[in-house]
């Protein structure tokens, strides 16, 4: 019978099922970082367990690390809260034995970069972290998303989580994306079309000649944004892109195993006839430059459309929150996205923060200078890895030049769970994933965009088309 | 874990869709390292009118006097009613800890997001979905009736209102098994360490880079 691409991986991982579908899934990668684990190493430890396969786990801190100078390291955290749960994380992966790119290693990073990055993320793998961004991990054609901290504990404990198979769906993109338009549009368009609620219950798999034709940047930024439709996982098929990607890193399979690793992976797409319990379907020439406006990823609209009015809401429910959005957000109804000032600007995340990103951005900014009524735009580089590449193409000069900071990686003020915040009030030109209300610090009002768009608002000083800057 | 059998409790209204686990628990508490004492801090930024931080005082910090939790008819309440898509957005467990620390025990809504769904059933708490049409007509009878109550009656998978009215609801048998008896999955797991291993060893030819 002809199998999805979920089907086969989850078939593949299939340690015990019982009656009601409840079923004993096997974890190959267990990625982690401070903010979610320290409850499950300290259950861990009182119940006298250790990692069933210490290989397998890879510790990374980045939500609370600074991105400003650290060369007085960890002890250098001015907030003693989040120095400790940094300093936490250290100390288990040193009890258990974890391998772990600290803060200074030049290997650290946002954990959803640094795996693929590392080729610690691999095709046909079950890959889990206690973080719902783990999602974009399925861009190689692996089964991958979030974990609660029982969850974490459970994989430490057993290498295992206890889980239902989800339904499939398919979103099917095909034709040619507009120059200026990206895969962060495809991910947000797809939410605006199916809702946050939509993949509820659901993994998404990607498809189409859109999608194919994307780079595995652009695939990871789609996958990362499955959660935000609702779906825990995302994923693409293998194919060439893929292969070239994972080649050479240094967690990837070398020599024969190479090989013989290139011949599984090839078989890991959906078969020809494969049934999915939905599918929806997007035209890639029709899709925007988009700018989320509310406090939802799917309250979107394309760069030259405007807030929507209440009479276009679907029922009472979703007027009624349109109403705390527009409050929230200080807009009011049919403004024009492209008349709306931002404060400022965030160019970051698991989201966005990858070299093609950088270099995407970096186009825009070239030999331009950021607005005068923007009072901070930030570039956190996703590791210290794409920091290094960026500079050695000069990115980081381009930046600089047209008055953006130039950080150290980390999650940054994606959450600002670290120093970087918005204020109360101000609005910001984010590439991050989430718009929720304090996202980005308590009162702050968050636009989601692409890197290209939010370079260009930098530049502007308010959203404007990137496809006409 | 706390078993959970059967809750007689008084009914929070919460009448927003798509409440995030941003908003349940905002992320400055979340770097704690322990598992207990978020109560204080849930939905701290609609319970309260300045900005909360760890280690504040809470019981000195001026509460939102519009925010319905703070209503004093809703004290004690440990069944949370809201809408669709509840505990949308991040996979913090920090947001049903959190919830739990706070008193409810169980939350009733049209749906709910996934990871928090999951999360909830881990610490003991029982997340209930009804159809839309029902959860308009409780929060229609909580509006109406100060101290409303309902009963949650997990053996019978059935909830009942104070006229006596019993709604079904379904909820999956392993997930029903682990509630009523309060085990944590790691110990029922660990029974199938066999299996485990069995399937770690084939596996390990199949695919030695895994094991790299």
């Amino acid at each position: 019978m002809a199998k999805t691409l979920y089907d086969k991986l989850w078939e593949s991982h299939v340690v015990h099922q019982e009656a009601d579908g409840t079923a004993l899934i096997y974890i190959d990668r267990h990625l982690v970082h401070e903010v979610t684990s320290p409850q499950a190493f300290e259950g861990l430890k009182l119940a006298g367990r250790k990692p069933w396969r210490v290989g397998s786990i890879l510790a990374v801190p980045d939500h609370n690390v600074p991105t400003t100078d650290r060369s007085s390291g960890v002890s250098g955290i001015a907030d003693p809260i989040s120095r400790l749960q940094v300093e936490t994380l250290d100390q288990n992966c040193t009890d258990f034995g974890v391998t772990e790119f600290k803060m200074n290693d030049q290997r650290q990073g946002i954990v959803h970069v640094i795996g693929p990055e590392q080729g610690a993320t691999l095709p046909g793998m079950t890959v889990v972290c206690g973080d719902s961004h783990t999602s974009t991990h399925g861009a190689f054609g692996a089964l991958a998303h979030g974990i609660g901290t029982s969850e974490v504990e459970h994989v430490l404990a057993t290498q295992c989580l206890v889980a239902k198979k989800s339904k499939a769906m398919q979103v099917k993109v095909e034709g040619q994306l507009q120059k200026g338009v990206t895969a962060k549009d495809i991910a947000l368009a797809v939410i605006g079309k199916i809702g946050t609620a939509g993949g509820t219950g659901y993994a998404i798999e990607f498809a189409g000649s859109a999608i194919r034709g994307l780079s595995m940047e652009g695939r990871m930024t789609l996958c990362n944004m499955a959660i935000e439709a609702g779906a825990r996982a995302g994923m693409v098929a293998v194919d060439d892109i893929t292969i070239d990607y994972v080649k050479g890193r240094p967690f990837a399979p070398k020599a024969e195993q190479w090989d013989a690793a290139v011949a599984y992976w090839r078989m890991l797409h959906s078969d020809e006839g494969a049934k999915f319990d939905a599918v929806v379907e997007l035209k890639a020439g029709d899709i925007q430059p988009q700018v989320t406006w509310g406090t939802s990823p799917e309250m979107v609209v394309e760069v030259s459309g405007r807030v929507p009015d209440l009479a276009q809401a679907k029922d009472d429910v979703q007027r009624g929150d349109w109403e705390r959005a527009y409050a929230y957000m200080g807009l009011q109804a049919n403004m024009r996205i492209s008349e709306i000032n931002i404060d400022k600007v965030f160019i970051g995340s698991c989201t966005n923060s990858r070299i093609e990103d950088l270099r995407a951005a970096a186009t825009v900014a070239k030999g331009r200078k950021v607005a005068a009524n923007v009072k901070l735009a930030l570039v956190v580089p996703g590791s210290g890895l794409v920091k290094a590449q960026a500079e050695q193409e000069g990115l980081d000069k381009i930046f600089k030049e047209a008055g953006f900071e130039w950080r150290e990686p980390g999650c940054s003020m994606c959450l600002a769970m670290n120093a970087d915040r918005l204020e109360p009030g101000e609005r910001c030109a984010s590439t991050s994933n989430r718009n929720f209300e304090g996202r980005q610090g308590q009162g702050g009002r968050t636009h989601l965009v692409s890197p290209e768009m939010a370079a260009a608002a930098a530049i502007a000083g308010h959203f404007v088309d990137v496809r006409n800057f | 874990m706390d078993k959970f059998t059967k809750l007689d409790g008084l009914v929070a209204p919460l009448d927003r869709a798509n409440v995030d686990t941003d908003a349940i628990i905002p992320k400055q508490f979340l770097k704690s390292i322990k598992r207990s004492g978020f109560g204080p801090n849930a939905f701290d930024e609609w319970r309260y009118l300045n900005h909360g931080e760890p280690g504040m005082d809470n019981s000195k910090r001026p509460v939102n006097p519009d925010f319905v939790l703070n209503q004093p008819r809703y004290h004690g309440a440990s069944v949370l009613l809201t809408r669709e898509n509840f505990g949308c957005g991040s996979s913090r467990e920090h947001a049903p800890w959190a919830l739990l620390d706070y008193g409810f025990r169980a939350i009733i809504a049209p749906s709910f997001a996934d990871i928090f769904f999951n999360n909830c059933f881990k610490n003991g708490i029982l997340p209930i979905k009804l159809d839309a049409a029902i959860v308009d007509q409780l929060f229609n009878e909580v509006a109406g009736q100060e101290g409303y109550k309902l009963t949650v009656d997990l053996e019978n998978q059935v909830v009942v209102t104070p006229s006596g009215q019993r709604i079904a609801f379904e909820v999956d048998a392993h997930r029903k098994y682990c509630l009523l008896n309060g085990f944590d999955d790691i110990g029922l797991t660990l029974r199938h360490v066999d299996a485990i291993k069995a399937f770690e060893a084939k596996y390990k030819v199949a695919q030695p880079w895994l094991f790299n």
